[in-house]
């Protein structure tokens, strides 16, 4: 299959750290192969597919696991460490479309309004001003910077109505981070994220976590803030089709706000990370 | 305040709540618990208040309430001064409405249920969970489709009631399930309907009627 090989390289996500106890067992699927989870004594976990011990390590309170003996690095998230940041790790959410599709969505501004109106967006603040965005060869990622945007509750800590300044990355095919303006802590930024696990190419769990400054809010206000736009988003991806995340630049049209998006579909294809996409017009 | 509300954002029991106070234009405190993946409704604090431990939880003046049937008829009793929601002197239609809040407990255990297993991964039995998922919605087609010959939108009665408030949650979020509204058309009016009311509040998953604000755009 298409891009399967290059996908196996990858970390990813596939429970909460903590979350299993000792003996449970946990049946689910990574890139369309089955695995399963042992919960451990001393919340030692291993993984196995078809009997055999898979890496696994905790790291960002979540469980990752890879089917290469030799992967490429976890990504780094350097602000994970920060003392006094709150780390939110908010549960998953089952999505039936392509996990690529969910990195994509997630780095597009241009739909906050129409999606997560008066939250993250309002009419008539549609417009997305000039951003820059760039494929980092050394560190291999995709960077949008100086982004703005107007939001009417930015977070769950913000009272008015601010522009945010976001920076994105996408670390990984199928990772991506945000960084944002803090409403409660003004020079630092929030950074909240998507961890997806492929469970194949046409569904995936997503597993948003974030790593905030805010003392004011209880963490299931966090959590539920971050569902309920998430979840907002998975209405609108279950409907996109086709399902799977079209590469071939004849199948769309260029817009400003989809700037970071083409790049991301050129990073994908670059490097043979297609698993989830369609590589040919349809 | 009105009352005090254990609230999750995602849950189609306690949407029923936020949608009724939003309708009728009254206000509340909203206690954020973390239903997933804290499952905050299962703690020690929570159970001691719900021994069924479910959401959501009302406290009413010196009532705490568990049931969604009977935080409506509270609501509806003390700040519709119409009754026409509740219309508690009706005896057919206040019975027809309980048969509907009943009937909006199964739509929690099918389409509900079936919504937790494809949307937050709850180990649930699917295929039972969406088979009668159907049926449910059948029932409700049916029930639309003879009002609507009466000239009737709703329910029970000419007027919305709650029993319109309590089976709208799972109906409308049952695209959520993967159980999509193409084959009811009579419940994609009423769905409308509702959608329609002034003081409607939206929930994710289910949108505004954006038709009327941008027609043409
Ligand atoms: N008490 C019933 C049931 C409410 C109910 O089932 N609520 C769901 C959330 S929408 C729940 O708390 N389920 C507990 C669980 O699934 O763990 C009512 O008010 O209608
Ligand atoms: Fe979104």
């Amino acid at each position: 299959m298409a891009g399967l090989e290059r996908a196996k390289e990858d970390w990813y996500p596939i429970a909460i750290a903590g979350s299993t106890v000792d003996g449970e067992q946990l049946d689910t699927s990574l890139l369309g192969i089955n695995i399963t989870l042992h919960g451990d004594k001393d919340r030692e976990i291993s993984v196995t597919a078809d009997g055999n011990n898979l890496p696994v390590q905790t790291r960002y309170d979540h469980v990752w696991t890879t089917f290469s003996e030799n992967p490429r690095p976890l990504f780094d998230i350097p602000e994970a460490d920060e003392a006094g940041r709150v780390l939110v790790p908010c549960g998953v959410v089952r999505v039936k479309c392509s996990p690529l599709r969910a990195v994509e969505n997630f780095l597009d501004i241009a739909h906050f309004p129409f999606v997560h109106t008066d939250v993250l967006g309002a009419e008539p603040h549609t417009e997305v001003e000039p951003y820059d965005v760039k494929i980092d060869e050394t560190i291999d990622e995709v960077i949008a910077t100086k982004v703005k945007f107007f939001q009417p509750q930015a977070a769950k800590s913000a009272g008015d109505g601010i522009v945010t300044d976001y920076v994105y990355r996408v670390a990984a095919p199928m990772v991506s981070i945000l960084y944002k303006t803090c409403p409660p802590k003004p020079g630092s930024q929030d950074v909240i994220t998507l961890f997806v696990q492929p469970l194949d190419e046409e569904t995936c769990n997503v597993w948003p976590w974030m790593a905030l400054y805010d003392y004011e809010n209880s963490m299931a206000d966090m959590i539920s803030f971050q569902q309920m736009i998430f979840v907002q988003d998975r209405s609108i991806l279950e409907n996109q089709l086709p399902r799977k995340l079209p590469l071939d630049p004849k199948m769309e049209i260029p817009t400003r706000a989809d700037m970071t998006s083409i790049a991301y579909r050129r990073w994908l294809k670059r490097g043979g990370a297609i698993y989830g996409a369609l590589t040919e017009a349809v | 305040m009105s009352f005090k509300l254990y609230n999750y954002v995602l849950s189609g029991n306690c949407y029923k709540v936020r949608l009724f106070a939003g309708v009728l234009g009254i206000n509340y405190d909203s206690i954020a618990v973390d239903f997933h993946p804290g499952q905050e409704h299962k703690s020690d604090d929570l159970m001691q208040l719900n021994p069924a431990g479910t959401l959501p939880i009302m406290i009413a003046d010196d009532l705490v309430l568990t049931e969604t049937s009977a935080m409506l008829i509270w609501m509806a009793s003390k700040f519709d001064s119409d009754n026409t929601w509740w219309p508690a002197t009706d005896a057919a239609k206040t019975a027809a409405i309980v048969q509907w809040l009943g009937f909006s407990s199964d739509l929690t255990s099918t389409i509900g249920e079936a919504r937790l297993h494809t949307m937050l991964n709850r180990d649930v039995k699917i295929e039972k969970a969406l088979a009668d998922g159907i049926v449910a919605l059948r029932r409700i087609e049916a029930q639309l489709t003879e009002q609507g010959l009466r000239g009737g939108a709703w329910l029970v009665g000419e007027s919305p009631t709650i029993a319109d408030i309590a089976c709208f949650p799972y109906v409308a979020l049952a695209p959520d399930a993967g159980l999509e509204h193409d084959d009811y058309p009579a419940i994609r009016n009423w769905l409308y309907a509702i959608r329609s009311l002034s003081g409607f509040v939206t929930m994710p998953g289910i949108h505004e009627v954006h038709e009327l604000r941008n027609e043409g755009d």
